[in-house]
């Protein structure tokens, strides 16, 4: 297990490389974008002294090179600056609202994962019969529509024509666990449908694409059910894909939910980064992305660690 | 008709039909076979690839392989009627009282689990067994198998047990409820013959003790003298002659199972060493490599290959045979030592080395099937060759491909235009020769070119080669495991043992005593036709000094 522990540091030192590589692009895109902040902050009348003293005042006046690395020594310890349109420190404004995202992702998460998985142990155990085409029809349905019209289709059925959940998820002081839950299910629920048949597809796929090894013959000619065949003999040697897509999907979960926020007006991190672009609040822009890459490279890592932990050839060398 | 008495029949199957998927139809594979196997009889299924000896094994356990199907006929075991019961009877028979030993217990044994776990999965699934008292049977079938370390080999998983102690752990496994019936399905063709032996040694000792009927299917009938009381021989789904081991092998009535027996007889003369003192065509001197990271592989080997010579490379796998091929083509830089070319030395790296330094390391592979390009024309296969090493386009390059072509006796206007899944293994396999020749090298690797190929076409490939050999004056550094081979064709064998030559000379001396131990091994673990050969040579070794025991 001491490979193991090595393995995951190396793989930690890669990612932490990949963040500063992805800081830099960052920094600089941001930079790239056209427009000024002092002269939005300022609006359209403002002289050109005023513009100039503001960009001092910001110290946007000083070179790109240095602006980056006060930038990065400041990020490393999550301190990225103040928002430059209201002036609060960026590490306030985006850390209860990226807790609301984690919080919707893992809501998500808790239901879709082991719905994925559990279908396409299905499907794959029932393969070319018409549960596994009528499965594989809905999800690819869900799949296929555009998340915040299938948002507003639950809208319709759920909140408005029946009222079992609320149309709207804005959060208040001193919900209960439970009314937190009831009142974001329905963003929950479309994040569920969004991604289920992408796991599940991968599942029913890495299944089916080992029932021709031998082993699993192996395991039919032991008089094993098919049941047993595909839980016991294929699923233990399937993980590998699964994990990945499973990573991919949490990832999507975290940095791709901003239409779903929008239809629900739920305060997550992604309705913040649509306003501060809009606003050009440069900080929080790359806050906000560079939150969401470091979430992407952890993620991956940990697939690659589940991937290494499911395989006997590496948790048990020779 | 022998030993067995008319009312112990276990296995009764009459005029067997069975349908293979292809082309998007279902054609005949099995084709009214009948089968009749008493209690405690071992009969053996012999015939070449496609003659459906596994499909009739696995119909014996009322199984269809997936892209097959039982059309027609009875398959009756112990009185109960296998066509016509349900999936669920016929499954409950599986692992409990027909038990199937695969070919590769290394692809067989599933990766994630535990030996001991897979062990005890049949009898705690038909509730034959508690659990904890399977494992200690299964512990007490591993010793009588002669595994090493009994009590605990069990906890390993597959990829830590080597594929000789895989292979016998997975004959213990088909033991595990004590079936009636086992199907061997050419449980050792995968194996080195200094492995093979304790894995026939162990089988059969496990049926004899047991009382078991066996259903042993292979291609070897060396191997098949030593395991079987009757022997059924096969050809393309039909049944050409059953009889018992002796009367088989002293006196086959078929033209067909005479030609099978004929195979081994193709010898050529062999050829000495020209004596006026020529530089060696090629002169592998000193070599030692290993891969990236790893520990050496090749140990300070040395050979030379004479022009128009064959020269085998014989040891058991993992010895550094294929590797030395990779160190001569220049796949594989070697860290010492150094690959003479007529005495010039070649750079070690292939990117180095220019054209016509590549041209003359050229080789054909073992799997004709992975070694080709599925998606490419025959023709481009043979002709990028062509034009890459001696520059032909247009009509020069098409009558270029067609000369290769009628070489290696491929008619070439109907070969030009096909794909290689056209194409039977053997006709492969001479497309893979064709291609080597398009550089027109002096030298060719054949790397185990024979092995995965039936013997009558192996047969044709050996017959190929040697007249491509006297009529181009090649060269052939031959790889090889099996040392029938190496006598019909070989003028020169070097034997390989863990990196290292153990043994290097002519023929004629390397088949007469005395040797060194290791190619004494060798040797005598060749099977042979008589079927006593495996008694006597346990008797003589001994049997703790068998196999893994003996090399070690």
């Amino acid at each position: 297990m001491g490979d193991l522990l090595g393995l995951v540091l190396k793989r930690l030192g890669l990612g932490l490389v990949t963040l500063l590589v992805v800081s830099i692009l960052i920094f600089f895109a941001v930079e790239l974008l056209p427009g000024d902040t002092a002269q939005q902050i300022l609006g359209q009348g403002a002289t050109e002294e005023t513009v100039r003293a503001l960009r001092e005042q910001l110290g946007l006046d000083r070179p790109m090179v240095v602006r980056y690395l006060d930038w990065l020594s400041g990020a490393i310890f999550f301190d990225f600056g103040v928002s430059a349109i209201s002036g609060d420190p960026v590490t306030a404004s985006i850390g209860p609202r990226f807790a609301n995202t984690l919080f919707l992702a893992c809501y998500a998460a808790v239901i879709a994962v082991p719905i994925a998985i559990f279908l396409g142990v299905l499907v794959a155990l029932f393969r070319n019969t018409v549960f596994d085409r009528v499965a594989n029809v809905l999800t690819l349905t869900s799949i296929s529509s555009p998340e915040f019209f299938l948002g507003y289709i639950l809208i319709l059925y759920l909140a408005v024509k029946t009222s079992l959940f609320p149309a709207i998820s804005s959060l208040s002081e001193g919900m209960t666990f439970g009314e937190l839950l009831h009142r974001t299910f329905l963003p929950a629920l479309t994040l569920v449908l969004v991604v289920t048949a992408h796991m599940m597809r991968m599942t029913r796929a890495a299944i089916i694409n080992l029932l021709s090894s031998p082993y699993i013959e192996m395991a039919r000619l032991k008089g094993m059910p098919p049941f047993k065949v595909i839980v016991r003999h294929a699923l233990p040697n399937a993980w590998a894909p699964i994990i990945n897509v499973v990573a991919l999907n949490l990832a999507y979960l975290i940095t791709g939910v901003v239409l779903v926020e929008v239809v629900f007006v739920y305060p997550g991190v992604g309705q913040l980064l649509v306003d501060a672009v809009s606003k050009r609040d440069f900080p929080v822009v790359q806050a906000c992305c560079l939150i969401f890459a470091a979430t992407f490279i952890l993620l991956n890592l940990a697939a690659d660690v589940g991937t290494i932990l499911t395989n006997p050839r590496l948790r048990h060398p020779k | 008709m022998s030993k067995f008495k008319e009312k112990d029949v276990l296995l009764k199957i009459r005029d067997l039909r069975i349908d293979g998927f292809s082309d998007e139809t279902w054609v005949p594979i099995i084709k009214g076979v009948d089968l009749t196997l008493h209690r405690g009889e071992v009969m053996g299924l012999i015939g070449e690839s496609g003659a459906g000896k596994s499909t009739i094994g696995a119909a014996a356990m009322g199984y269809a392989r997936d892209g097959t199907r039982i059309s027609s006929g009875s398959i009756e075991f112990d009185g109960m009627e296998l066509s016509t019961a349900t999936e669920g009877e016929r499954r409950a028979l599986r692992g409990s009282r027909i038990a199937y030993v695969a070919q590769s217990a290394a692809a067989s044994f599933n990766p994630a689990h535990k030996l001991i776990d897979q062990h005890t999965e049949a009898p705690v699934h038909y509730r034959i067994k508690k659990r904890m008292e399977s494992q200690e049977d299964a512990m007490t079938l591993y010793e009588r198998l002669r595994l090493p370390n009994p009590s605990e080999i069990g906890f390993r998983y597959p990829h830590q047990v080597s594929g000789g102690q895989l292979q016998r752990a997975m004959t213990a496994m088909a033991m595990s409820c004590r079936p009636d019936l086992i199907i061997f399905d050419e449980p050792t063709t995968a194996l080195d013959v200094t492995t093979q032996i304790e894995v026939l040694a162990a089988i059969r000792d496990i049926v004899d003790q047991f009382q078991t009927a066996a259903i042993y299917i292979t291609h070897d009938l060396a191997v098949v003298a030593q395991m079987a009381d009757t022997i059924k021989v096969l050809l393309k789904g039909e049944e050409v002659e059953e009889q018992t081991t002796e009367k088989m092998l002293d006196d086959p009535q078929e033209d067909y199972t005479k030609s099978l027996w004929a195979v081994r007889s193709f010898q050529r003369p062999q050829k000495k060493r020209p004596s006026d003192g020529s530089p060696p065509l090629i002169s592998v001197k000193n070599i030692d490599a290993a891969y990236t990271g790893g520990v050496k592989v090749l140990d300070d080997v040395s050979f030379d290959i004479y022009p128009g010579m064959t020269v085998a490379v014989v040891g058991e796998s993992g010895s550094g045979k294929s590797t030395t091929a990779r160190v001569i083509t220049g796949l594989l830089p070697p860290s010492a030592g150094e690959i003479q070319f007529k005495g010039q030395t070649l750079p070690k790296f292939y990117k180095d080395r220019n054209r016509d330094q590549l041209r003359q390391a050229q080789m054909i592979y073992q799997m004709a099937d992975t070694a080709l390009n599925p998606k490419v024309k025959i023709c481009d296969i043979i002709g990028r060759p062509a034009e890459f090493y001696s520059g032909l386009t247009g009509p020069a390059l098409k009558q270029r491909v067609d000369e290769l072509l009628d070489l290696i006796e491929l008619e070439p206007a109907k070969y030009y235009n096909r794909y290689p899944p056209e194409l039977s293994g053997g006709q492969k396999q001479r497309i893979g020769i064709a291609r080597a020749l398009a550089a027109e090298p002096e030298f060719i690797i054949c790397d185990e070119v024979t092995s995965a190929l039936d013997q009558l076409v192996a047969e044709g490939i050996l017959k190929l080669l040697d007249r491509l050999q006297q009529d181009l004056g090649l060269a052939y550094m031959f790889i090889t495991h099996d040392l029938a081979t190496v006598r019909s064709i070989a003028d020169e064998v070097v034997v390989m043992q863990n990196g290292k030559v153990v043994e290097q000379g002519p023929k004629d001396e390397m088949f007469q005593p005395p040797h060194h131990p290791y190619t004494d091994l060798l040797l005598s673990s060749v099977p042979e036709m008589d079927p006593n050969w495996l008694t006597t040579l346990l008797e003589e070794r001994g049997v703790d000094n068998i196999g893994e025991a003996a090399t070690s």
